[in-house]
């Protein structure tokens, strides 16, 4: 058995090193800039979905309001660069505030949404996101109205300039996977799938239910709004529609539940799958209706097929190729006998 | 004796129905306690105002001599009042030992090391790798018993911890709760199983009506009229037969 785990993790380890290789080498490889710009794209949003993951995969509440923290990092990186003339890559120092303001915006909003559950909290997210995205339109001295904000320009070369985005992307993804992986392991994460699975029983044994949730809830908010900040540098402008887009969560949602919710690696794989393909339908065909048709679509095939996503459905095909049908779980004997003191155990 | 444990005249409605009406309840220190009744005479709906779940209209609850009414079950849990549930409730899609682990107050590796204690003490420590959605109806309810056991409460309310159980691991849940109290743990139990709790229990409380109808040990309760027509719905006869 313990050769049979080690063997595991050092191919888990070495599939890791030839990940890791391949991300670093990937703009190296394919130096053209459409797919290097596919590759940003893809990166962001692996970093989006695996924060999303965190708050709504793991606890179980569904978040369609994500939008929010991401326009709201995209605007304050620009609403700070433009009033305090931050000009050149001394504007990158601004991602930081993104996170702040994602962070001060998801605890009073979390503060209201929480209170309920599930669908009721999953309506309440869409409403908060409707009027984010009506005050950036219309906070117009602030937000500059229809026209959003522009990024100031970044003194990079045009061959080089998706090459350095793609670095940052990756470690924005690199990073926020981490973390991911942290929190899963972690008191926090066992709390937050506790409150996943029955909320009412986690209470019930102790877990502070809101304090976890608003503390998942934040985290997430605040990477969601610095990777926000990435992306409008990168896109060079902010514009309510764009920053504020209700198929943001939409996306987010799908990429997650293809790979597979409440994993690590799952929802990355969907944003990596997801994203590069609508970006490939949005140019090949220009009539932008096709590929959310298609996303559409693609939401109902994967309900209907592989409702636990990529990743657990695999997993799962894996096991039982592994135990070939034996049963999970043996009957209990029942074994007075060889119960150890209570008091010796730490039940008196 | 001092009543660890102590319900004082409470009051809970839902609607128009009355749930528990002026409901007194005293469970002494390291015993165990029994509380039946028909259906839908209050004995959940008394477990869930203690624990938190639901709020109390009117009355008192007290742990220890501290006015604990009406307070949030994670702080009721952390007060020293772990319960079970009727329908077993874990969490299915974590490991037995994550569940042991959600309740745990200790460190990681303290904590492990704890939790697998309290597993093998129910007899499911072989387990404790397979998600806890697989296990079978009983091995819940033996779950549900080790994963309180975690936090070292001072009291456990246990709902109808035999129901829906193979007899022979209702023995084997009977032989954990007499291992635990004789190390000093206080039981609150509510049970249909009336060999289970009579043979279990020190003394058993009466409810009919969301109030209490008897007090006493198993064997005057056994044979007290008003009990018996609580339960046959006959009309009670004059002579109270007071028990408790």
């Amino acid at each position: 058995m313990i050769g049979t785990a080690s063997r595991q993790s050092a191919a888990a380890g070495l599939a890791l090193v030839v990940l890791a290789v391949a991300a670093v080498g990937f703009p190296l490889v394919f130096s053209s800039p459409v797919v290097t710009n596919y590759a940003v794209y893809a990166l962001i949003f692996a970093a989006v979905v695996s924060a999303w993951n965190v708050f709504s995969g793991f606890s179980g509440y569904i978040s369609l309001g994500h939008a929010v923290f991401f326009g709201s990092g995209a605007y304050a990186v620009g609403i700070a660069a433009r009033d305090w003339h931050v000009n050149g890559v001394g504007v990158f120092g601004l991602l930081p505030l993104a996170a702040v303001a994602g962070a001060a915006i998801a605890v009073p909003f979390g503060l209201v949404a929480l209170r309920v559950r599930r669908h009721t909290f999953i309506v309440i997210t869409i409403a908060v996101f409707f009027i984010f995205q009506l005050m950036a339109y219309n906070l117009t001295s602030f937000t500059g109205g229809t026209v959003g904000v522009s990024a100031p320009f970044l003194p990079w070369s045009p061959t080089s300039f998706n090459d350095h985005f793609y670095y940052i992307a990756l470690g924005c993804a690199a990073g926020m996977i981490v973390i991911a992986a942290l929190v899963r392991r972690s008191r926090f994460g066992l709390q937050l799938r506790a409150i996943r699975d029955d909320e009412d029983r986690a209470r019930g044994l102790g877990v502070r239910a809101m304090r976890v949730k608003l503390a998942a809830f934040v985290l997430s908010a605040a990477v969601t709004a610095l990777v926000g900040g990435v992306w409008f540098l990168y896109l060079t402008q902010a514009q309510p529609p764009s920053a504020y887009d209700p198929l943001f969560d939409l996306s987010i949602v799908l990429m997650a539940f293809l790979g597979g919710l409440g994993t690590i690696t799952g929802p990355v794989l969907g944003a990596l799958i997801i994203e590069p393909g609508q970006l490939y339908l949005t140019i090949k065909y220009t009539n932008g209706y096709l590929s959310e048709i298609l996303l559409g679509a693609l939401f109902l095939l994967i309900v209907l097929f592989v409702p636990r996503g990529i990743v657990p459905t695999g997993g799962e095909w894996i096991r039982r190729l592994r135990t070939r049908g034996r049963p999970v779980v043996a009957p209990t004997a029942p074994a007075a006998a060889a119960a150890p003191d209570p008091a010796r155990s730490g039940g008196a | 004796m001092t009543a660890l444990l102590r319900t004082e005249d409470v009051h809970k409605s839902y609607g128009g129905v009355r749930a528990l009406d002026s409901c007194s309840v005293e469970i002494d220190e390291g015993t165990v306690a029994g509380l039946i009744g028909p259906n839908g005479s209050g004995k959940t709906t008394l477990f869930n105002v203690i624990t938190g779940y639901a709020r109390a209209d009117a009355g008192q609850v007290y742990l220890a001599g501290k006015n604990i009414t009406n307070v949030a079950p994670d702080k009721v849990f952390t007060l020293g009042i772990g319960r079970t549930f009727q329908l077993t409730r874990i969490f299915a899609s974590l490991t037995v030992l994550e569940n042991m682990l959600v309740a745990s107050r200790h460190g990681r590796s303290s904590a492990r090391r704890r939790a697998m204690e309290q597993l093998e003490f129910v007899g499911i420590a072989g387990h404790h790798a397979a998600l806890a959605g697989t296990l079978s109806y009983g091995q819940r309810k033996l779950l549900e018993l080790a994963y309180v056991l975690v936090a070292d409460p001072a009291v456990i309310l246990l709902d109808e911890p035999a129901g829906g159980v193979n007899p022979s691991l209702v023995n084997h849940i009977g032989d954990r709760i007499r291992e635990l109290n004789a190390a000093g743990k206080t039981f609150l139990i509510v049970e249909h199983n009336m060999e289970f709790v009579m043979g279990l229990c020190d003394r058993i409380t009466v409810l009919d009506s969301g109030g209490v109808v008897a007090t006493g040990p198993p064997g005057i309760i056994r044979t007290d009229r008003r009990v018996l027509n609580a339960y046959l719905g006959d009309d009670l006869d004059d002579d109270p037969g007071e028990s408790s």
